[in-house]
């Protein structure tokens, strides 16, 4: 099943290895940002859905997909920049233990669309991390989602769209700066939207952008 | 092996403790009392850091030299868990950023190595390492970020910070290196003896308020703080104090006045962490973190007390 999404085709010694990494690595980003978890009005499942999140940091998919129990973390998969994670040998190497999917942004064809990418990786049993902004924000207000988000949604009804916040991680690593500073994070898990019947692409991401928005102060 | 006037001090304490835990448990499974049920899960938490607090302490009386070493680290942990609450709820710029970084990676860890160390030596490095060399390098550092914006307050603020959670606290290991006559090897009792009075005081200061609290200190900062809990909590504290002195270098009137001390320190701290945490319109410093009451809530009163404990004790009882 693995070796369908081009991942661990290795014997499964290697498995276990990424696996004992990856759990490892979980830990230390969890008490490098010494993030809290809260779920409200959600709970951790292992059925196919999309996470989105505000995204402030380079460490907000580390941090998110660690956030998650182990099971579920096994088949959740970042949605990260190509371009940053293919530098060098530790990024990479980083990419795979997180299982991350990525997508090139220099490089976007018609016939070959991010969301189609994604959805085919994924098939009927993985999960996603997204991050509707785009390109972390330094802002304090979340800023307006990108449409991919809605094509997700549109293609794959199914899918529970589960939104994230998280908090006080660009002070953790802010953008620009590559040494953390251990600050106490905290991500939270709303309840999971769905594209309603005939809901306008610009409504449906504002809805989806509230979503994420409100759990700042619950 | 700790001596019998230890033994029993750590084992009344644990008496204490269980007594404690059993009528937490029992108010939290019957509703009915009329209690605050807020008041009943704030009781059980305060219980659950005491316990923890008192493993580590008697965990330094009973092993002896090597946990020393253990009883520092467990406090550079504490320090550095109460300055990363700290920071968290004061708003800090990116111009920050690196400042920030080497005050958890550098000076806190230094500090605490210097207490580990444990040589007369560097007494002197201990007691400057921070209000000297960190207080200059902060400024400095974040003037080279090029952000002039509230450049004083933010500086302040990051000093207000390692003041507190890091140096202050760093004189209670500190404790344990003092050379006391006639009190060989038991500074982890005295070390015991300060933290069981600095947190028996905040109780007390508490218990008197609510029994006779009228005149409110500074109802804006605190409205559970009242002249009447706080004299009540010191003159009850300095009255078990002097009761306990058998475990302790001081006469029954020094420990007494040991006790008062600290208790009035214990206040001052309190008091000080409440006025920050209104400022910022928290209820505890651990709202970031699901589940407990924060670490700088716990030890906001030893923050203050533990300089003075030492330098008294420093002065007037040991070998300098």
């Amino acid at each position: 099943m693995t070796a369908r999404f081009g991942q661990n085709t290795d014997a499964a010694g290697t498995s276990l290895q990424t696996h004992m990494t990856s759990t490892l690595l979980a830990v230390i980003a969890r008490i490098l940002s010494g993030a809290s978890v809260r779920w409200i009005d959600s709970q951790p499942d292992t059925c196919q859905r999309v996470y989105f999140a505000n995204h402030t940091s380079h460490l907000d998919a580390i941090v998110l997909w660690s956030s998650l129990p182990q099971r579920v973390r096994a088949l959740t998969r970042p949605v990260a920049a190509k371009d940053y994670w293919e530098k060098g040998g530790v990024r990479r190497y980083m990419a795979r233990t997180f299982n991350a999917l990525l997508i090139d942004r220099t490089d976007i064809k018609v016939h070959q669309s991010p969301v189609d990418l994604m959805l085919r990786e994924i098939g009927t049993e993985q999960s996603l991390i997204v991050f509707p902004e785009g390109s972390r924000n330094t802002e304090s207000e979340i800023q307006d989602f990108k449409s991919g988000l809605y094509y997700l949604a549109k293609k794959r009804p199914d899918l529970e769209l589960v939104p994230v916040h998280i908090d006080n991680l660009n002070r953790v690593l802010p953008r620009g700066e590559f040494l953390p500073v251990p600050l106490l994070s905290l991500v939270t898990f709303g309840p999971p939207i769905w594209l309603e019947n005939g809901e306008a692409k610009t409504d449906f991401l504002e809805r989806a952008r509230k979503s994420v928005r409100r759990l700042k102060d619950l | 092996m700790p001596d019998r006037e230890t033994l029993s001090l750590i084992g009344g304490v644990l008496a204490i403790l269980f007594v404690a835990t059993t009528i937490g448990q029992r108010l939290k499974r019957s509703p009915d009392v009329g209690i605050n049920p807020a008041l009943v899960d704030a009781f059980n938490l305060r219980i659950r850091a005491w316990w923890m607090m008192c493993t580590v302490l008697a965990g330094a009386v009973f092993l002896g030299p090597p946990a020393r070493v253990a009883t520092v680290v467990v406090f550079f942990f504490i320090s550095f868990w109460a300055l990363r609450e700290f920071i968290t709820l004061t708003p800090t710029r990116l111009g920050d950023h690196r400042a920030l970084f080497w005050v958890f990676t550098a000076f806190t860890p230094l500090q605490y190595l210097i207490v580990g160390l444990g040589v007369e030596e560097y007494s002197l490095l201990f007691s400057v390492l921070i209000p000297v060399y960190a207080f200059l390098f902060i400024p400095a550092r974040v003037a080279m970020a090029g952000d002039y914006k509230r450049f004083l307050e933010r500086v302040a603020k990051i000093q207000a910070g390692l003041m507190i959670c890091v140096y202050c606290l760093s004189y209670a290991p500190a404790i344990l290196s003092l050379k006391i006559p006639d009190y060989d090897g038991q500074t982890a009792t005295l070390l015991f003896f300060f933290v069981l009075i600095v947190q028996l005081n905040d109780v007390l200061q508490f218990a008197w308020g609510k029994l006779l609290g009228r005149t409110v200190i500074a109802p804006a900062i605190s409205p559970s703080r009242t002249w009447e809990g706080f004299i009540g909590g010191v003159a009850s504290a300095s009255l078990i104090g002097a009761a306990l002195f058998w475990a302790t270098p001081f006469t029954p009137w020094q420990a007494a006045g040991m006790a008062a001390v600290v208790s009035v320190m214990g206040f001052a701290g309190g008091m000080t962490m409440s006025a920050i945490k209104r400022d910022r319109g928290v209820q505890d410093y651990g709202t970031l973190v699901v589940g407990h009451g924060g670490v700088l809530d716990r030890i906001d009163s030893v923050c203050f007390a533990a300089p003075v404990f030492y330098h008294l004790t420093r002065y007037f009882f040991a070998l300098s």
